[in-house]
């Protein structure tokens, strides 16, 4: 009497998916925690430039945006270089508004560390750009970061 | 007498959660943010008259409206930029016309020679983003070889490498990042 019954039939034992929501969830929650909200849809092109000093900005709760580029929709908007603030354009003339904005919806203790992170596509000429920063000294935020790409450094090879 | 309760069926749960997932995958961006950080100066106060600098304390970084370069008095080079600016800031040999410097005792480090150098980037409204971009980057990059360097001298790690706080303010204060925005004219015309 054989004491391990082989098993004659030959067919392959059905795969347990009972595990597949444990795996589905892991993935889940992957992405709930290495990714972030997308808070405002972006109207503007930007392809930022690359840059090898970078620094990761930190706490990403006491960072405003300021988008500068050509708008997507070139056939409505023109080709001409647009500030997005939140979601709609903007003159340069509105900058101030907006900083004190964002500075009402932080708290008391926070309001020296926030960071205004320009994102700017690098077509656009400085001219914007600097007007912008006079913008911004004027109401003292100070404190800048130009959003750039980390990549191979083109100047040095 | 316990009522068997019918166990509940577990077989759309994965679909629930793959609906989860592509949710999520869907709204939300993975981009980490980074970047070049600047500190802007405050408005210029024009009942003030700024200190006198003396002309071997500047080094003159101009950037014209077809993005070419011009540094300190010479045509300049993206490449050599790096360089040129290392070379500004450190005066290795000490010459009459780079910037002087200044014998300081700091913390942690010892007695140490602070270069007076500052370093002046002006630019055109017409100069391009990225051009103005790879300017910041090579000079941000002169400063932080100088301090790299340093800090393996005395610490015997790169900076960015450097986990007490105090020996970083020490590098910090030893080599200032001195890099100042002349205020903005219109150069090249429109």
């Amino acid at each position: 009497m054989p004491r391990f019954k082989k098993d004659k039939s030959g067919e392959l034992p059905a795969i347990s998916t009972s595990s597949m929501p444990d795996i589905i969830f892991m993935l889940l929650f992957f992405f709930m925690v290495t990714t972030t909200m997308r808070e405002v849809t972006i109207k503007v092109r930007i392809k930022a430039p690359e840059a090898t000093e970078v620094q990761k900005l930190e706490k990403k709760s006491l960072v405003s945006f300021i988008y500068i580029g050509p708008p997507m929709q070139s056939k409505l908007y023109g080709t001409e270089s647009r500030i997005q603030l939140n979601d709609s354009f903007r003159a340069v003339a509105d900058i101030p508004e907006f900083i004190f904005k964002e500075r009402e919806d932080r708290n008391e203790a926070d309001r020296p560390l926030l960071t205004t992170s320009l994102k700017v596509d690098k077509e656009v000429r400085m001219g914007v750009v600097t007007d912008v920063k006079q913008e911004l000294r004027k109401v003292g935020a100070f404190k800048i970061n130009y959003s750039t790409r980390k990549g191979a450094n083109k100047t040095n090879d | 007498m316990a009522r068997k309760v019918p166990e509940i069926n577990a077989g759309s749960m994965a679909d629930i959660a793959f609906l989860l997932l592509i949710f999520f995958l869907v709204t939300t961006t993975m981009d980490t943010d980074s970047g070049i950080v600047r500190r802007l100066p405050p408005p210029p106060d024009l009942t003030v008259i700024p200190p006198p600098i003396k002309e071997r304390n500047v080094f003159n970084v101009l950037i014209n409206r077809s993005d070419r370069l011009f540094v300190d008095g010479r045509i300049g080079d993206i490449k050599t930029l790096r360089a040129d600016t290392k070379e500004f800031l450190s005066n290795p040999n000490n010459l009459d016309e780079l910037p002087e410097k200044r014998l300081e005792t700091i913390k942690n480090l010892g007695p140490y020679n602070i270069s007076k150098g500052i370093i002046s980037l002006k630019n055109d409204r017409g100069t391009s983003y990225d051009m103005y971009i790879q300017v910041q980057n090579e000079l941000t990059a002169a400063v932080n070889e100088l301090r790299d360097e340093l800090s393996k001298q005395k610490f015997g790690v790169k900076f960015s490498e450097l986990t007490n706080e105090d020996y970083v303010q020490a590098i910090q204060k030893a080599i200032p990042m001195s890099i100042s925005e002349a205020e903005p004219e219109n150069i090249g015309g429109k």
